[in-house]
């Protein structure tokens, strides 16, 4: 459905004093990110933060200008249509963000939020746009006489059933889920979950859910890409990914989730150390500052793309060719 | 090792608001001993946060009105004035907080900050105090520390800030700590770091932890015992393996089935509490989780349920957890010692 090839995202970091340092420093928060977005699938993108999933979500939206690369839609590059016709394009692609408190405005009734995307898209006239409204609303689980309430009357969960009924309206093809959940307790995003998956299977929606929650990763997605600074270092079906992670840094990662469970004894993977300043990311693999297999050749040459079994990509080292068995056998280990 | 360290009984803490005295916590009851972590877990808003600052008396006392008694060395915290409650923070008992950034001092060094409660409470000079700072620090892994304790908040990274931070509060060695949220703001890779820092200190220095967290992964893996709070009210309390193997309440067997699993089949669909937490101010009558729980009956509306001693270990406040446990066992009915 969408092509995304060697996306890029540098922010010029020279504010202040560093004007007067000579030559160019860019935070990388995206460096060449590849995926494809199928039609009907949840695609995740999980990390930590600063790792560059949020950026890459908003960046295919052009809510920022990517820096380099392509992301083609029905034939077309999204990053080279101009305003105008991308404005079109935002009708198939909406979007969902984290918190539900600053992304509803708080002087307008919920009726006139749902109303506004119908307008800027010019859809129907006016009973047919409160016509439609209130279909999306009863679909969310919200009840008619919402229609007339402010934001601040709602509790968490039901503020993102708004953020969610709202990009619903124009009748998206795509949405982009940033973080849909995390501001909500346990109970509540499990019904928000639900809802998500509901209605992707009523409206045949695809979604790119982004998160730093694997477990709801693994729940809610067909396909995962994990990112570590500004890179998608692993790829593969949810299952393959999770089961039998490729990259030190996915194992080290999926590693790191409390079970909620006290009797499951894991070999735990803790990685020394943070995740380094993408201001200057380190040379060769970016993760070979807090890997533990690093080796002589990962400080020096970028890892490429590998196809391994079943569209399961990894970018890592340790599954280079050349690569003796004896080091193999560490990593499998 | 079991020694009796602090002990809550009957705990309420009212703040007077504009609309009306709003009953945060709602007596709550709990015994924590030496060297254990306990956990306290709940949504938010359901006054886990409460309870711990009421331990400490943090609230301003013109707005907040505290019932019950805090038992801390065989005295009650809540008589003593206000300038023997200064000694006791940071000393005996300490706290650590969710955000490192809002709570270190921005225009201190790490190594003032942590000095303070030791010059302030041991009376140590100015160069012991530093000198402990530093062997502080590389207790909770810093690298170098020698040259951390000169730096200043700013300069650590999130993870650094936090051991930075469980350096402060281990400065004079308290007996009893209390951790609130300490990792929710921090990546999963980092808070497997501090969750680990926090059992090798535990086993070290022997105190009692209080952990406070909503995340019910942390607390398996943290915690040696529960309790589960909802809407102001403890209303299960266990040790950790039978809380997560076999949940009384019915509100902790909710959340503990509504959580993503990471293990086993994936479901299609998730299992849901209904509803919403209500607000303080419209609490309702009877059981506090009555307007959600699937299984209430006009008893569970009307009257409040007490917290039942189950068996040794674990205490829970329903009235017809027996039965609902048995209808949902298949009659498997397990009965209850009292």
């Amino acid at each position: 459905m969408i092509q995304v090839r060697n996306m890029k995202k540098y922010y010029q970091a020279k504010k202040g004093l560093n004007k007067l340092k000579s030559g160019n420093t860019y935070v990388k928060a995206v460096d060449g990110v590849s995926f494809d977005l199928r039609k009907g699938e949840t695609y995740a993108l999980v990390g930590e933060s600063g790792c560059g999933k949020s950026t890459t979500g908003r960046t295919l939206l052009r809510l920022h200008d990517a820096t380099e690369g392509e992301a083609i839609y029905n034939g077309k590059d999204l990053f080279k249509l101009s305003n105008k016709e991308m404005n079109k394009v935002r009708k198939d692609m909406q979007m969902v963000f984290q918190d539900p408190y600053s992304s509803l405005n708080p002087r307008k009734r919920i009726g006139n939020i749902l109303e506004e995307p119908l307008n800027i898209h010019n859809i129907g006239n006016k009973s047919e746009r409160t016509d439609i409204v209130m279909e999306v609303m009863s679909k969310v689980g919200l009840q008619v006489d919402h229609y007339y309430r402010y934001p601040h009357e709602f509790s968490g969960g039901q503020r993102q059933r708004i953020g969610l009924a709202r990009a619903l309206v124009v009748d998206p093809k795509v949405i982009i889920c940033d973080e849909p959940v995390s501001a909500l307790d346990v109970s509540i995003q499990s019904q928000v979950i639900n809802l998500l998956q509901s209605l992707q299977r009523d409206l045949g929606l695809t979604y790119l859910f982004i998160s730093h929650d694997i477990s709801v990763v693994r729940h809610i997605s067909d396909r995962i890409g994990v990112m570590y600074l500004g890179n998608l270092v692993e790829e593969g079906y949810t299952d393959d990914v999770i089961e039998n992670p490729k990259h030190p840094y996915t194992k080290a990662l999926l590693s790191s989730v409390p079970l909620p469970d006290p009797n499951v004894q894991r070999e735990r993977v803790i990685l020394q150390g943070d995740i380094p300043s993408p201001l200057n990311p380190p040379s060769g693999c970016v993760f070979h500052t807090r890997c533990p297999f690093a080796m002589d050749v990962c400080k020096t040459t970028v890892p490429q793309s590998l196809n391994l079994a079943g569209n399961h990509t990894v970018r890592c080292h340790l599954h280079d060719e050349g690569i003796t068995t004896e080091e193999k056998k560490v990593v499998n280990a | 090792m079991t020694t009796e360290l602090l002990n809550v009984e009957q705990l309420r803490t009212h703040f007077f608001t504009e609309k009306g005295t709003v009953t945060a916590v709602d007596d709550v009851s709990f015994t924590i001993h030496e060297g254990e972590i306990v956990g306290l877990v709940g949504e938010s808003g359901c006054g886990k946060s409460v309870t711990s600052q009421s331990i400490m008396r943090l609230y301003d006392e013109y707005m907040v009105e505290y019932e019950g008694k805090i038992e801390f060395n065989g005295d009650n915290l809540l008589n003593y004035p206000i300038k023997k409650m200064q000694k006791i923070r940071g000393d005996a008992i300490s706290m650590i907080f969710q955000d490192p950034l809002s709570s270190l001092n921005p225009v201190f060094t790490i190594g003032k900050q942590i000095a303070e409660p030791l010059m302030l409470h041991h009376k140590k000079s100015k160069k012991e105090a530093y000198e402990r700072a530093v062997e502080l620090l590389a207790l909770t892994g810093i690298p170098s520390p020698e040259k951390r304790v000169h730096e200043y908040p700013h300069q650590l990274s999130g993870g650094m800030r936090q051991r930075a931070m469980i350096a402060v509060t281990l400065a004079c060695e308290p007996r009893l700590l209390i951790a609130d949220e300490p990792t929710t703001a921090l990546d999963v890779t980092i808070q497997a770091q501090i969750l680990n820092l926090m059992r090798d200190l535990n086993n070290k220095l022997q105190m009692g932890i209080i952990f406070i967290t909503h995340d019910l992964g942390v607390v398996a893996e943290l915690c040696d015992r529960v309790m589960v709070m909802y809407l102001g009210q403890i209303v299960e309390e266990a040790d950790v393996k039978t809380l997560f193997e076999k949940p009384l309440h019915p509100y902790t067997r909710g959340l503990i089935k509504s959580i993503p699993q990471m293990t086993g089949e994936r479901k299609s669909e998730l299992s849901v509490i209904k509803g919403n937490v209500p607000s303080l101010t419209n609490k309702p009558k009877g059981c506090r989780f009555s307007t959600r729980c699937e299984f209430a009956d006009e008893k569970c509306l009307e009257e409040m349920p007490p917290l039942k001693t189950h068996s040794d270990t674990k205490k829970v406040r329903c009235w017809h957890y027996e039965e609902i446990i048995a209808r949902e066992e298949g009659g498997h009915v397990h009965a209850s010692s009292t």
